[in-house]
């Protein structure tokens, strides 16, 4: 290589729970969470629109709260549980949401339904009586371009209506 | 067509897109999610320089970096793919340079690539492209329309005399005598910076030629697969049967996806240098400094009005910075051109003058975006109107009511040369006027200004041009399809699969023709499966673009599938031995029209269709595949029709909007999928708002990109936006069938228009104007402060 220096390049085991399954790899230092799972483990539905924090496609659930996999380090993750929308579609928790966003077509492009998807879930779980714009407030840190974010309050105030019975 | 009640998911029934249990679950395939064997990834060296000159590039490190396949400049590049010209040939004087792929002598924008670097993984092409080195020599800079025609200005390209791309002039009665002979002269003049279009997906492609058999294919985030298809095959020199674009799944379009931009055909020249696949995905940081913007214009504006209330006259003097060439294919005259031809366009008006001019400066180009130039015609016509009617003292529905263009003059051309012909302003303000509560609000908003809180109401009308069609393309010289087809083929169980030349972002337009098809064939949606976003496989079409993904490839599925009932219908009775006439498709039976009754079951056609031909009439022709194609060969557009409101708040002490409500009426003519329609028009919508009230490339003097982050860059984020009211008027299109118009960009239009009359309503009372977008705080509390100097 000679006159070429990379930082960052040297590995780091990981070792974490994802989607409910032990989790044991190497990473390069400088990668971070949702390129590892993208590029690594070809979990694609973790999105990125931005890579620095705003857009919010790519959350993930660290130990139960939302994140932003961008960024976070692969490295930062050891010893924690990992959840992606993978995971939660597979083992059915994301279901009611799921259902409530398709039937009002709270998603279009669905570029950023993952991460929207992630962030309402850790609203619901919470199971309190939120107004709309307290529901606003909750997802306004995941972007999306295509609904205007109207059919994405209904489908989630009708989840926590249902919780709430 | 099958009777309504033939299906509770057809034309008409508000079903969610079909892809989004798919892509909600995590399954979708968007471009960067796909990798193939043997796959380079590719980044580009961009000028850092609005306007430089380049004295020397020297990629040697770089190429030894690791990982790295090669390093490209503009000598390897520019010789494989002719300059693009973006000059309309039917827009009489409209000039552009010759647009090469890499700036080889010279950068004339920031952003412009200099360089592609390949290598194994993104990363190490980044890492790589930080070594090579180039020697840049600043040259001044023409930064915005003014400084680019004032006298002595730096002439961008050599060999034109100046930095004009287009004039162009209209005028229609007598405006001059009009405006003298009106008793209320209202003058503007607007100011709309650049933006971006922002899909949440960036850019991204994946060239894979074939050196073998020398074939091409494109896996490429599109929305126009033939368009590009053609562009790869001319400007590349490959035959266009070798040449294959597909559009995977794509995060969102919005007309960024329609341009052509010089770093993605270099991918795919990259592609063929290499022979093998090149993936090259923009990411957001790249995506502000290469995606095509919009709008940057500057327009001054004016109405005349008698005292009566009607209008006498309007005029615009529109100018616009495109940016340092012509967007290729699209060129750089439409957002100017659809400002000026379509202002006051819902207006009844004689006298009409009027001015647009593109002129080059050192930037990135400007290229198609939701709406073009149409939100501007909107605000211009809705803010005139809106203060004249005030000046007048005539509530600005009520002037509205009387100036509108009523159902008894269409059809007609309006002075900018609109043809109208099925609109229906009235019936939509009446609607708004009553969804909104007009009269309570005025009340409301009265009472509240007597304690200090400014409220503002806004009404935005617009038309809108959609699913251009071959007279509005065709003269221009651009290879651009404006047909669109689809295939149907009957399936032995009785199930249909479709194909169409359509293609889809997010809009829902393949779901829209999978119901159009189960209502002409009587089955569920469900029994119908639609593929596109293919140039290879389909028939020949334009794509999801201009709002015309429903009334155009939704017309010719409507007539695809037209033909293939009647085939269904004829062996039906071949095997019945009923008359065809007698039967009809209903719940996936051939059934009898006067009973109602099963005759055949549909999967008992197709056994037969395809298994048990010699069971039939030895002359009798099984064609259980169809095509159809539809193009309406004398229609430039479907004119669509709206008007939105907006009810605001503005914070006089810290110069902050809050939007209170949204309510939008449409008329798209016939309505295929209500759901969709309505999550159209309020995407659309909240675009329109954060374009008034946020979104903003904040450029220096010197054209330097300066919030080129989306910490920076403000988008509509929920907590901002308001709940959005949505209803439709349905008058259809009496040239088709189907009767459908375009919707994707009417709600971005309306809501500027209401936008920018309701925060200036607001403002009123304080003497002040904002007529400079966006409509940031600092913007606002700068109006109030020269307000209270006046």
């Amino acid at each position: 290589m000679g006159d070429v220096e990379l930082i960052g390049d040297e590995e780091v085991e990981v070792v974490a729970t994802l989607n409910g399954k032990p989790l044991k790899r190497r990473a390069k230092a400088r990668q971070h969470l949702a390129d590892f799972l993208r590029q690594e483990l070809e979990l694609t539905g973790t999105h990125l629109g931005c890579e620095h924090g705003i857009c919010g496609a790519c959350t993930v659930l660290i130990d139960g709260r939302t994140a932003r996999g961008c960024l976070t380090l692969t490295a930062q993750i050891s010893g924690k549980s990992v959840e992606t929308i993978e995971g939660l579609s597979d083992n059915g928790r994301l279901a009611e949401l799921q259902q409530e966003f398709i039937a009002r077509n709270a998603a279009q492009c669905g570029f950023c339904s993952s991460g929207m998807l992630l962030t309402a879930y850790e609203l619901v779980q919470g199971g309190e009586k939120l107004s709309r714009s307290e529901i606003r407030e909750h997802i306004s840190g995941n972007m999306c371009r295509c609904t205007g974010y109207h059919a994405i309050v209904d489908a989630i105030e009708a989840v926590l209506a249902k919780g709430l019975r | 067509m099958a009777s309504p009640a033939a299906s509770t998911t057809g034309i008409g029934a508000r079903i969610p897109r079909r892809e989004l249990k798919r892509l909600l679950a995590g399954h979708g395939r968007y471009i960067d999610d796909i990798r193939l064997s043997r796959m380079l990834h590719a980044y580009f060296v961009r000028s850092p320089h609005p306007h430089a000159k380049l004295v020397s590039i020297d990629v040697q490190r770089a190429s030894r970096a690791p990982g790295v396949a090669g390093v490209l400049t503009a000598v390897e590049i520019n010789p494989r793919c002719e300059p693009f010209v973006g000059v309309a040939l039917h827009r009489a004087g409209h000039r552009s340079a010759p647009q090469r792929l890499f700036a080889a002598e010279r950068a004339v924008w920031q952003g412009q690539p200099a360089a592609i670097v390949l290598a194994d993984s993104r990363a190490e092409a980044e890492d790589a492209a930080e070594l090579v080195e180039i020697e840049w020599q600043p040259l001044p800079v023409v930064a915005d329309q003014f400084q680019a025609i004032a006298p002595g200005a730096p002439v961008i390209h050599h060999g034109m005399p100046d930095n004009l791309a287009f004039d162009f002039t209209l005028e229609q009665g007598e405006p001059a005598k009009a405006f003298a002979e009106a008793d209320v002269v209202i003058e503007e003049e607007l100011r709309f910076e650049r933006q971006m279009a922002m899909t949440l997906e960036p850019r991204g492609l994946i060239a894979d030629f074939n050196p073998s058999d020398g074939s091409l294919t494109v896996i490429h985030a599109h929305q126009s697969p033939f368009q590009m298809q053609e562009i790869f095959a001319n400007y590349l020199g490959i035959p266009e049967h070798k040449v294959r674009v597909v559009a995977p799944d794509i995060g969102g379009g919005f007309g960024l996806k329609l341009n052509v931009h010089c770093d993605e055909i270099a991918t795919v020249v990259a592609s063929v240098i290499f022979g093998r696949p090149v993936k090259f995905c923009v990411d957001r940081l790249e995506s502000f400094v290469s995606d095509a913007q919009a709008r940057d214009h500057r327009i001054k504006c004016r109405i005349g009005c008698k005292r009566t209330g009607e209008i006498t006259a309007m005029e615009i003097d529109d100018i616009g910075a495109v940016g340092a060439y012509g967007m290729p294919m699209r060129f750089n005259v439409a957002e100017g051109m659809m400002a000026v031809v379509m202002t006051g366009a819902p207006y009844l008006f004689n006298s009409y003058k009027a001015r647009t001019r593109s002129v080059y400066v050192n930037k990135n180009l400007i290229g198609m975006y939701r709406g073009v130039g149409m939100p501007l015609a909107c605000i211009v016509g809705e803010l005139l109107t809106d203060l004249a009617a005030h000046e007048l003292g005539i509530d600005t529905v009520e002037f509205k009511r009387r100036n509108y263009r009523p159902k008894s003059t269409l059809p007609c051309v309006t002075p900018g040369g609109q043809r109208l012909e099925t609109v229906s302003f009235h019936e939509c303000l009446e609607r708004l006027v009553g969804l909104m509560d007009y009269d309570k609000l005025r009340r409301e908003q009265r009472e509240l200004r007597e304690r200090g809180i400014h409220r503002g109401i806004g009404i935005g009308t617009f038309c809108e041009q959609t699913a251009y069609g071959p007279p509005y393309y065709g003269p221009s010289g651009a290879a651009i399809s404006t047909q669109d087809g689809c295939t149907l083929r009957l399936e032995p169980s009785g199930s249909v699969r479709c194909l169409t030349s359509l293609t889809d972002q997010g809009q829902g337009t393949l779901t829209a023709v999978a119901q159009i098809v189960a209502e002409t064939l009587g089955i569920p949606v469900d029994d119908v499966s639609v593929a596109g976003n293919d140039s290879a496989i389909s028939t020949y079409g334009g794509g999801a673009w201009a709002s015309r993904g429903t009334a155009v490839g939704g017309e010719a599925a409507l007539r695809a599938s037209t033909i293939l009932k009647e085939n269904i219908l004829s062996l039906a009775s071949a095997i019945t031995q009923t008359p065809a006439d007698e039967l009809s498709l209903a719940n996936g039976q051939v059934i009898n029209s006067k009973t109602g009754l099963s005759v055949i079951s549909l999967a008992e056609v197709g056994r037969i269709g395809y298994f048990r031909q010699d069971t039939l009439p030895k002359d009798f022709d099984v064609q259980l595949s169809v095509n159809a194609s539809f193009v309406a060969n004398d229609k430039p557009y479907y004119m669509a029709n709206g008007v939105q409101a907006s009810y605001v708040e503005v914070d006089t002490d810290t110069g902050f909007i809050r939007l209170l409500g949204q309510w939008a009426v449409d008329d798209c003519g016939r309505v295929v999928n209500p759901l969709l329609v309505d999550e159209q028009v309020r995407g659309g919508t909240v675009q329109g708002i954060g374009a008034v009230l946020f979104e903003e490339c904040i450029y220096s003097e010197d054209a330097n990109l300066l919030n080129g982050t989306m910490a920076d860059y403000l988008v509509p984020m929920a907590y901002e936006m308001p709940d959005i009211v949505v209803s439709h008027v349905e008058t259809p299109e009496t040239s088709t069938r189907l009767g459908a118009k375009g919707i994707g960009e009417a709600g971005l239009i309306g809501a500027m228009g209401a936008v920018w009359v309701a925060v200036n309503d607001a403002l009123r009372p304080l003497g002040a104007r904002i007529t400079h977008q966006p409509f940031t705080p600092e913007r606002v509390l700068d109006a109030l402060a020269r307000a209270k100097l006046r």
